[in-house]
């Protein structure tokens, strides 16, 4: 059946203000969004700009804000939307490129200032190192991150603070902070513990519910907050 | 402004990555991607990488290496998988101390699962070899060798589209950008290049690819004069999400996944009594095949159901996370309690740039001197290749299931080492900038302003349904010869198409523009190496010649593109060092 997409467009060198674009697509219920914005760029408009790779949720390349809600294009379908038209704009905290492309330099340079590697202590044993399934089933979800942007995009904080961190840079502090191999949570939570950083964050709960990779993130945040305030209290 | 590293990777993959970490602190490098780095296709990868490390019960590397020749139908170079077999538990101890989150078993060590020809005992019954990190193993991987980067300090160009590569006196100089946010085209002099660019599926209708993987550098080295090996041999997984593609991992086999015919028979146990529904991917896909065919598809269409509701909740959901989202979110299935309909979708290109176990680009078969740019010797000095867009060999005729992560990460490794060892050797002498970067450059402009009647979109849609028709799981001479013919049209056409777009930035239509036309070379490789080989091998199945005919084809295939547009085919010599070619049952 016919849809209507209204979609955000803007090309800032050329553009004084950005303005919306309808297309009428033909499309199955069960078509992901993405078919549909390649269909209108291959069939009616190349000029249109978005990012896209897997076009199956692993890559995370195609976030926008799809009827006001965060999310991947290509991990929704057509039937998810009831109504017409099916407005697609793009990821918002971030500035537009062009269309639905938005500059995420901020974003990684924010995932890279909270050192999202393993910072082990000692000599590496010969074999791996031991850890339970237990203390690895800790950072399970978290990993299941694929650095989309959609959670820091919906994040109300990220809105009116620039300079903080943003919820995907505090998941994977997270992941790190409780990996029982890592050896540096002292230094972790040193740079955690501000209002840029796990600090920042009211728990409005905007980036679990977005996260399409059903992740808690909430809930990982709050567990920084936690794991931070009770080394304070104990002094180490 | 002259750009100028050492040493410059062409794709942030595992190979690409692997490589870079171990060029980090040796040489000024940089790593060029068409996407994000984190954004990369391995990150797609499921199930898991092999090694004999024997958590879960006795395995060894002697067990892998038989498999995995088995696995190539006797067509792998078996000095090239001894290398990566036994190098395969160091590579894997390697990723854990890096930060891998590997899943554990009670013992704490990294646990390890099933999957499909991986046995013990040399074929006696299935070994659990795979590591794995749920069913995101690639995906962690990616991650953590992206985050040893960024610790580095490497230099990323990302969103960056090769061009092409220059080549001067026969010895690598450099390389063309086309840089997707400006539109703008950079050349990069640098002394060493490594590909690492990936597979192509994307010459396929129904594929488990990304967007991106479209072979590009491959289609550049053929129009250079060097060859492509085993392009026939085309990988198509048994369980893709019906239409869609979309990988179901074999994990879910190795888990205990059982497919099942319209009839609810688990039709596996007739085409590899002892193995099953773990046998390698070309036998299982022709297998579901052959159900469709014979009329015993899921209501008599064109798939076939994997049956997870044994496993339970639990399994599913600690073990099989992304499957079961994929499943809900694209079949509308929860496999708790339904079944998931399948297909084979294109997955992965056993061929591709000739390299040897130091990931050198390889030139000719060895021994005679071929025409082209590059004079001299078997090696493309200064030119190195690894992973997918790579053929070492190890995967020979089909790869085995956890082979693909364990060969990036090796020999991108192995690569890496060699490019710093080239570097050494050339010490620090710059011949000054790299020529040879305006005819790629007009190119661009001419693409740019194309105003002729045909439009890429359709021409690649035609091209994607007829190698899907013809050149995919079953083959024969009739419709290879179809697919010659449909190519020679659409590269007709390819060369009166229109670009509507002429700004440059972000501009997706001159990207698929370029990408189309090295599909379209590609898939003529694809077509040519597989109307030349007479006999049918792993993934290569022509149905005029069902037999293997070790005679004639135990040899790799070299597919050179000649001056005049032609395809010129050489045979190669296997290496054979263990494993003398046997009939391959399972």
């Amino acid at each position: 059946m016919e849809r209507l997409f209204r979609i955000y467009r803007f090309d800032p060198a050329k553009d004084s203000a950005p303005r919306y674009q309808e297309y009428r697509v033909e499309a199955a219920p069960t078509d992901r969004i993405l078919d549909c914005l390649n269909r209108i760029r291959w069939e009616q408009d190349p000029s249109l700009s978005y990012r896209m790779s897997c076009a199956h949720g692993v890559c995370g390349s195609d976030g926008m804000r799809i009827d006001g809600v965060c999310a991947l294009a290509c991990q929704r379908l057509v039937r998810d939307y009831g109504k017409d038209p099916i407005v697609v704009e793009p990821l918002p905290n971030f500035r537009v490129v062009k269309d639905l492309v938005v500059d995420l330099d901020p974003f990684f340079e924010k995932y890279r200032s909270v050192k999202p590697y393993l910072l082990p202590a000692g000599r590496e044993p010969e074999l791996e190192r031991l850890q339970t399934p237990q203390e690895r089933a800790v950072f399970d979800e978290a990993i299941r991150c694929i650095l989309c942007a959609c959670c820091t995009a919906a994040c109300p904080i990220t809105s009116q603070n620039g300079a903080f961190v943003g919820p995907a840079a505090l998941l994977r502090a997270f992941r790190y902070l409780f990996d029982s191999r890592d050896s540096a949570p002292q230094e972790r939570m040193a740079f955690l513990d501000s209002p840029d950083g796990a600090g920042g964050c009211k728990s409005h709960g905007k980036c679990t519910e977005v996260c399409p990779k059903e992740i808690d993130v909430r809930k990982a945040i709050g567990r920084t907050k936690k794991r931070i305030f009770d080394a304070k209290r104990s002094g180490t | 402004m002259e750009l100028r590293h050492d040493a410059v990777i062409v794709g942030a993959g595992l190979a690409g990555l692997r490589a870079a970490v171990e060029l980090t602190g040796k040489a000024d490098i940089a790593v060029v991607s068409k996407v994000f780095p984190t954004r990369s296709h391995s990150g797609a990868a499921q199930g898991g990488i092999g090694a004999s490390l024997g958590n879960e019960g006795e395995d060894r590397w002697e067990w892998h290496m038989f498999d995995t020749v088995k696995g190539s139908d006797f067509l792998g170079d078996q000095d090239a998988i001894e290398i990566m077999v036994r190098d395969a538990p160091r590579a894997i101890i390697e990723l854990e101390h890096m930060g891998v989150p590997f899943s554990r078993n009670e013992a704490g060590k990294i646990a390890q699962r099933a999957f499909g020809g991986h046995t013990r005992d040399f074929g006696k019954a299935p070994v659990k070899r795979a590591c794995y990190a749920s069913d995101r193993t690639g995906r962690v991987i990616l991650d953590t060798l992206y985050e040893q980067c960024l610790k580095a300090g490497v230099r990323f160009y990302s969103e960056c589209i090769l061009v092409d590569f220059l080549v001067d006196s026969g010895r690598v100089a450099g390389l063309v950008l086309l840089d997707l946010a400006t539109g703008a085209l950079h050349t990069i002099s640098c002394k060493a290049l490594m590909l690492a660019t990936g597979g192509f599926g994307k010459l396929y209708k129904t594929t488990s690819n990304c967007f991106s993987n479209t072979g590009d550098a491959l289609s550049l080295a053929l129009g250079k004069g060097l060859p492509l090996q085993d392009m026939e041999f085309v990988q198509f997984h048994p369980t893709g999400i019906v239409g869609l593609g979309i990988l179901i991992s074999e994990a879910a086999r190795g888990e205990g996944g059982i497919l099942r015919n319209r009839t609810g028979e688990r039709f596996m146990e007739r085409y590899a009594p002892v193995i099953k529904d773990l046998a390698p991917r070309d036998i299982v896909s022709r297998s579901i095949l052959r159900e469709v065919l014979e009329g015993r598809g899921i209501d008599g269409k064109d798939y076939v159901h994997l049956d997870l509701t044994h496993l339970g909740e639990k399994a599913i959901t600690e073990k099989l996370w992304e499957i079961a989202s994929f499943a809900r979110i694209y079949a509308g299935v929860d496999p708790v309690g339904e079944p998931i309909p399948v297909q084979p979708t294109c997955h992965y290109m056993m061929g591709g740039i000739p390299t040897d176990a130091d990931g050198r680009v390889l030139r000719d078969a060895g021994g005679a001197q071929v025409p082209g740019l590059f004079a001299g010797g078997a090696q493309v000095p200064g030119l190195f290749a690894a992973g997918e867009c790579a053929c070492v060999s190890v995967h020979g005729a089909n790869r085995l299931g956890c082979n693909s992560l364990l060969d990036l990460v090796v020999f991108g490794r192995r690569a890496g080492k060699a490019m710093a060892a080239w570097l050494e050797a050339e010490g620090k002498e710059w011949p000054g900038p790299a020529k040879g970067d305006d005819e790629a450059k007009e190119n661009i402009r001419q693409l740019l302003a194309a105003d002729g009647p045909e439009r890429v979109p359709r021409i690649r849609s035609e091209m994607q349904d007829v190698m899907m028709q013809h050149a995919s799981v079953f083959r024969e001479e009739k419709g290879l010869r179809l697919v010659l013919s449909a190519l020679k049209d659409l590269e007709e056409r390819y060369r009166r198409i229109g670009l509507s777009v002429r700004d440059r930035r972000f501009n997706s239509e001159l990207i698929e523009a370029i990408e189309c036309g090295h599909m379209l070379r590609l898939a003529r490789a694809i077509a040519e190496s597989a109307l030349f080989r007479r006999e049918s091998r792993g993934a290569h199945y022509r149905e005029d010649f069902p037999k293997r005919d070790d005679e004639n084809f135990l040899a790799h295939t070299l597919a050179f593109l000649e001056g005049n547009g032609s395809f010129r085919l050489e045979k190669k010599p296997v290496r054979i060092t263990r494993f003398q070619p046997v009939e391959r049952k399972y």
